[in-house]
């Protein structure tokens, strides 16, 4: 019904909410556009900076797709009990805060950690976690099993009568059938994940570092909160938003992966392939994802109960600004799906390509001159948390919205349904599943966020994981499991109770 | 009296215009697949885009949204939202709300007895056979009580013996009872001919007057021929 006069669907909402933001990105856009020094030039350091930030984007997404491709494989043909656990496993780093993913390797691959400690046993020289290995291996961990499952999306989508055929013909099934599926599916993975890469602020933060391993967006940091050179940190900022734009014209049409899981449940019956091998490899996979939660687990029961009151607070500091960012992007993401469109698609793509470190550094140099930027810092964190996880809660709840109103748009409108009646009577009731995901997505992304908040905030507003940072960096140790586990849990809880509050009794 | 004249809608490179005047009881639309019918609905409901006007009873309102024109209709699917109860549903038709109070309940239940749903208050869509769901559609459409009813071939889905169930029954209570003005969408001309009192031929881009039934069958038309052949 392209010609519809019939506009049962609010679309002003939508509109302001592109409107603010698109003004957010670009409005901060202009304000370190404004304030960068460029008579300095760029000094070598900051060419080393970018080096690096491409460097360890590019070979972390490499190793993401290569790594992935073999897990993938095996899961889509093989059958067995628990596979559908670790098909949830493999959603599970998305909603991992990375600074609880980060000590997880430190405690399997650091220096007193599981491996060395293996390798010590037999002689062996240990490895070092710090530095550009270690952030490559933490950006496999959080992103390899994102790939598998667009991967294994691939794999399920390819009609089984086809495997049937070239088993009955004994043709090759790889340059059949899976070369030509990879070839599909393995650009845009890898453009998502190098994007994730570019703008992956903790993981530097925690793991990087040095000459050597910064990136641009923690020499953003230091020059901001070290330095204090505001026209230094607009010119990283300007640079780092060029890398990300350069990078997201190549990702052009490419929307927030999905991310239910959803068809993931079967298997394609295949005729080729070892079983023992297929076994190894998920065992590995499985290894990988499960050694640094369980390493999480099992030291922060100690430390989890005599956490400092502090932490306490950052913890409740924490649970409510997850809420409001998940409020606030669920509204946001309400109003944008209920508009549709091309400037809504802009609009949702947008957050996946910004850096939180741009965006906050723009909003600092707006705040400073005005007020105290410390005491904006949970508002401002709330802001940016909502808008950049609005991506992904947007490809929850837009499909649902469509479909909506192409199954009962016409019926709403000949009942005579004012938009208001339509929101309140049809739509809600309907979207509570795909709200309720979308949701606890956004509440599980602000409540891990180690960005704009490093930025912004001073000891009155530190967050969860900022506290478990400084704890980290104070080698407390024994505090920062136990503020890792209290974190972890808190993430997956509020995932969890709004995802299930989501379809409770509701009709399909 | 339902009126138009020169009523057009053009979509891409698609054209149909439409004068005729149509009066109470029920009218079949019949035509090849593609050749408008549900298109021709649609512009009186008002879900697409036209020129021309519409009249009932000398009043125009071919300028009024879908929700305020005197329309009801009846879709081929999901005529009922599966996260309301029938009784939330058919009270809709009644009043745009979830919540009805006791006088109303009871407008609903008697309307539904007279479908042949009595009992069904509280079950769910997803409960109901697709008859049941008809039955109820049908039930809405008789509590939101507009002079004019389309139905985009609301009984394709059912088997034969029920499908003659609901169109007698449609018949029975939307121009006996009311004396609603009816279009109905159909392929089927055993459809026509139990219950149309005239038929529409829609083809080549034109909806030509209303033609009785009897006629419209005895001498038809040289497009219903072909269609009827192709139909096999």
């Amino acid at each position: 019904m392209a010609h519809s006069p019939v506009a049962i669907n609010p679309r002003w909402p939508g509109g302001i909410v592109a409107g603010l933001v698109l003004a957010l990105m670009l409005g901060t856009l202009c304000a370190v556009a404004v304030r960068a020094e460029f008579q300095t030039g760029l000094a070598v350091a900051d060419w080393a900076a970018i080096r690096f930030t491409v460097a360890q984007a590019f070979v972390s997404a490499a190793l993401s797709c290569l790594l992935a491709i073999p897990v993938a494989r095996a899961l889509a043909r093989r059958q067995f009990r628990g596979r559908s656990a670790i098909i949830t496993l493999l959603g599970a780093p998305f909603l991992l805060p990375v600074i609880v993913a980060v000590l997880g390797l430190i405690m399997v691959f650091g220096r007193n950690g599981v491996l060395n400690n293996a390798l010590g046993y037999f002689g062996l020289q240990e490895v070092s976690i710090y530095g550009f290995h270690g952030v490559v291996l933490a950006h496999v961990f959080f992103n390899m099993p994102l790939v598998t499952r667009l991967i294994l999306q691939g794999w399920l989508s390819v009609p089984s009568e086809r495997f049937r055929l070239a088993a009955s013909l004994g043709a090759p099934i790889g340059r059949l059938i899976e070369w030509p599926m990879l070839r599909g599916v393995l650009p845009p993975a890898f453009l998502v994940v190098f994007l994730i890469c570019l703008t992956s602020f903790a993981v530097a933060l925690t793991l990087g570092g040095g000459p050597k391993a910064t990136t641009v967006e923690l020499a953003i940091y230091q020059a901001l909160r070290f330095d204090f050179d505001l026209g230094r940190a607009a010119l990283l900022a300007l640079i780092q938003f060029g890398i990300c734009a350069i990078a997201a014209l190549f990702a052009w049409g490419i929307t927030g992966p999905e991310l239910t899981g959803a068809g993931l449940d079967r298997a394609v019956q295949r005729w080729d392939g070892g079983v023992k091998r297929d076994a190894l490899i998920i065992g590995l996979a499985a290894m990988f994802l499960l050694l640094p939660l369980g390493m999480i687990v099992l030291r922060g029961l100690a430390g989890m109960f005599s956490l400092p009151p502090e932490v306490w607070q950052a913890a409740v500091r924490s649970v409510i600004v997850a809420l409001c960012s998940a409020m606030l992007c669920t509204l946001l993401a309400l109003a944008l799906a209920l508009r549709a469109g091309r400037l809504v698609a802009i609009t949702g793509v947008l957050p996946l390509a910004a850096s939180s470190l741009v965006v906050g550094t723009g909003l600092f140099l707006l705040v400073y001159p005005f007020v105290s930027p410390a005491k904006l810092a949970l508002p401002i964190t709330v802001l940016v948390n909502a808008v950049l996880a609005l991506p992904f809660v947007l490809r929850s709840i837009g499909p649902a919205v469509a479909k909506i109103e192409a199954d009962f748009g016409r019926l709403g409108a000949s009942l005579g349904m004012t938009q208001w009646t339509w929101l309140r009577l049809i739509v809600l009731p309907r979207l509570r599943a795909p709200i309720g995901f979308g949701a606890g997505l956004a509440a599980a992304l602000s409540m891990g966020d180690l960005g704009v908040i490093a930025l912004f905030a001073g000891d009155a507003q530190e967050t969860l994981p900022l506290a478990m940072y400084r704890l980290m960096g104070a080698y407390k140790t024994e505090a920062a499991s136990g503020a890792a586990l209290l974190l972890l849990t808190l993430s997956f809880a509020l995932f969890w109770i709004c995802d299930r509050g989501g379809p409770a009794d509701a009709d399909t | 009296m339902l009126t138009l004249e020169a009523l057009t809608v053009r979509q891409d490179d698609f054209q149909l215009t439409a004068t005729l005047r149509i009066g109470v009881g029920v009218t079949a639309v019949m035509g090849p697949s593609g050749a408008g019918k549900s298109t021709f609905l649609n512009a009186i409901a008002g879900f697409v885009a036209n020129v021309g006007v519409i009249k009932l009873d000398g009043d125009r309102i071919d300028a009024l949204p879908p929700a305020k024109r005197p329309v009801s209709m009846i879709f081929q699917d999901n005529n009922l939202f599966p996260h309301l109860t029938i009784c939330e549903n058919v009270g809709l038709g009644l009043r745009l709300n979830r919540k009805l109070n006791d006088v109303e309940r009871q407008v609903v239940s008697a309307v539904l007895g007279r479908v042949g749903m009595a009992g069904y208050e509280d079950r769910k869509p997803a409960a109901l056979s697709g008859g049941q769901q008809s039955r109820a559609a049908l039930a809405r459409t008789l509590l939101a009580g507009q002079p004019i009813v389309l139905l985009d071939e609301p009984f394709a889905a059912l088997g034969p013996g029920l499908k003659h169930e609901m169109l007698d029954l449609t018949s029975a209570v939307l121009t006996e009872d009311r004396g609603c003005t009816v279009l109905m969408v159909t392929h089927d001309p055993n459809d026509a001919k139990r219950i149309a009192d005239q038929v529409v031929w829609v083809g080549d881009g034109i909806v030509a007057p209303p033609v009785a039934t009897a006629d419209f069958f005895g001498n038809p038309p040289e497009g219903l021929r072909d269609y009827l052949g192709k139909m096999g």
